[in-house]
């Protein structure tokens, strides 16, 4: 008897054909636009053509010379510190409330916390810069900080609630009544178990914050000029081949921490 | 609400009260004043932005942009989701890095490396040209089709993330329990796995859509300066003619706008988390 022949199915094959070459598309278009930037900062002519007709280093070392973009980078890490630092603080502390909280004000203020991501951040910027301009002061970079801890605080909260409504309420119980003071139990069994998190959290704040263009460009006065304004007007004005270079390096910089954020605390993972 | 939680949730409320609500009523008030003095109150920006077709067509043109942009990473955005909530967990890292990455890469970089594709001699015309798709190279720079394929590239993670947190909750039983009782692949995701991924879809248009009419970045540097949305006309009216309470007025329009069609979804996503229950 001859054995029954395994027809394919093709109706079943044919929507795993569709979206796998979907994915594989879309894919290509993620990640081409990083991969062309890296080898075009590579380039030996002074021309932004692509392929480059040759290899090196020439406008990295380039860089070495540019001043006004080494002290905009500054300027950037600088801000970017200081917010992620203050924005890991606040927003801690806040998601703890959230993370347990039941009442409506405390849905209010997750609300309120989280609208910065939905709102047009540059008619924020504006509305900033009308506001410290009523009050009298003028761009600084205090202010320039504050404006962004605005902007990259729902980051910290999204990840740090989501880590702490994982917690097990039973291991706080057992350190209470262990005799273990608050701030004890918060320092030794809740921070280590929602450092992932909360870690995931501070480094999306901080490139966030990096990258920030909406606010600096009215918070920012021109002694602290920011990077991404600076080299936007660069790409802007003149084509220039140094912004290939810097912009590799931020490529760069930037895999290598995704590298070890996904090392040290499963980046990925805290994303879902 | 202890008292303990009212101390956690003050610093940070504090700040949002003098940092973020303070200045949009003051932009508020602003948007109502004659001058950039703030002398006396006056409606005239508003009838003068609603009077006038040009603001009128900047406002549509960005709200349609984000339509467009918002799907089509649901179009590209879906299959990657489902692909990666079906794959090996190995595998599922390894995708959701390669999605996160563009949009941690700083943004004026990504729009950098979109001029170098996309221009008359880019590597897109090379290719289409050497395929001999077309005799003339395609004009993908400020063009509206460029800023779209640009956007989707940027914010694609907004849509992919909330998608795939959905599906991986939802009971895999179900999808399986259609195929048992005869449905097709296809059947079962038009009738199960998609109505069941409703609030992922819905969460994911709505991070989506306003991250791409507020993307000033790429806006301007793919579109051009004579492709104007509502951020470049905002900063243009502020800095460029110096017109405060005029920009004003155009910032909380937009806001406004980007507001209602935000809690239209959010509304629509509340509604459709009730097809998950049992």
């Amino acid at each position: 008897m001859p054995a029954p022949r395994h027809a394919i199915d093709w109706e079943a094959a044919s929507l795993r054909i569709v979206f796998v070459t979907m994915t594989v598309f879309a894919m290509v278009f993620l990640i081409a636009p990083t991969v062309i930037v890296l080898i075009t900062s590579l380039t030996a002519s002074e021309s932004l053509k692509f392929p480059p007709p040759g290899l090196s280093l020439r406008w990295y070392y380039a860089l070495l010379d540019a001043d006004q973009m080494q002290r905009a980078a500054w300027n950037s890490l600088v801000i970017a510190v200081w917010t992620t630092v203050i924005s890991v603080v606040l927003g801690t502390a806040a998601s703890i409330a959230i993370a347990r909280g039941r009442s409506k004000w405390i849905k209010a203020c997750d609300l309120l916390f989280m609208s910065p991501l939905l709102l047009p951040a540059l008619a924020f910027g504006f509305a900033a810069l009308v506001y410290i301009n009523k009050l009298g002061l003028s761009p600084s970079v205090p202010l320039l900080v504050l404006g962004h801890v605005i902007v990259c605080v729902p980051f910290i909260l999204r990840t740090t609630v989501a880590a702490l409504s994982q917690l097990d309420s039973a291991l706080l119980d057992a350190s209470h009544s262990l005799g273990g003071s608050q701030w004890m139990t918060f320092r030794r069994i809740t921070l280590p178990l929602i450092a992932p998190g909360l870690g995931s959290g501070a480094f999306l704040a901080f490139m966030a914050s990096f990258d920030n263009v909406p606010v600096s460009l009215f918070l920012a006065d021109e002694r602290n000029e920011v990077l991404p304004i600076h080299l936007w007007q660069q790409i802007d004005t003149n084509l220039d081949v140094r912004t290939a270079a810097a912009s590799g390096l931020i490529v760069i910089f930037t895999l290598a921490l995704m590298l070890i954020a996904e090392r040290l605390a499963g980046f990925t993972r805290q994303m879902r | 609400m202890n008292l303990s939680d009212i101390k956690l949730v003050l610093p940070l409320t504090a700040l949002f009260a003098v940092f973020f609500i303070a200045p949009l009523c003051v932009l508020i008030i602003m948007s109502l004043s004659t001058d950039a003095e703030m002398h006396a109150f006056t409606a005239a920006h508003y009838v003068k932005f609603f009077g006038d077709a040009f603001n009128y067509s900047i406002l549509w043109s960005t709200i349609w942009l984000g339509v467009k942009a918002t799907l089509v990473c649901l179009l590209f955005g879906y299959p990657i989701a489902w692909i990666a909530a079906r794959a090996k967990a190995r595998w599922q890292s390894v995708l959701l890095f390669l999605v996160i990455l563009p949009i941690m890469t700083s943004v004026v970089v990504r729009t950098f490396s979109w001029i170098v594709i996309l221009g008359r001699q880019g590597v897109l015309n090379q290719i289409v040209l050497g395929l001999g798709l077309t005799d003339e190279p395609l004009r993908l720079l400020f063009t509206e089709t460029g800023v779209i394929m640009v956007l989707a590239q940027v914010q694609m993670p907004l849509m992919v993330l909330p998608i795939l947190t959905v599906m991986s909750k939802t009971d895999p039983n179900l999808a399986d329990a259609s195929r048992a009782l005869g449905a097709g692949e296809w059947r079962t995701l038009w009738k199960v796995t998609l109505p069941l991924s409703l609030p992922g879809i819905i969460a994911g248009c709505v991070l989506t859509y306003s991250a791409c009419v507020t993307a000033f970045v790429t806006q301007t540097l793919i579109g051009g300066a004579r492709l104007v949305y509502m951020p470049l006309h905002i900063y243009q009216q502020a800095v460029g003619a110096n017109n405060w309470p005029f920009a004003a007025a155009i910032s909380v329009v937009f806001m406004v706008a980007v507001l209602i069609i935000v809690g239209v979804l959010g509304a629509l996503g509340r509604k459709s988390e009730t097809y998950a229950r049992p």
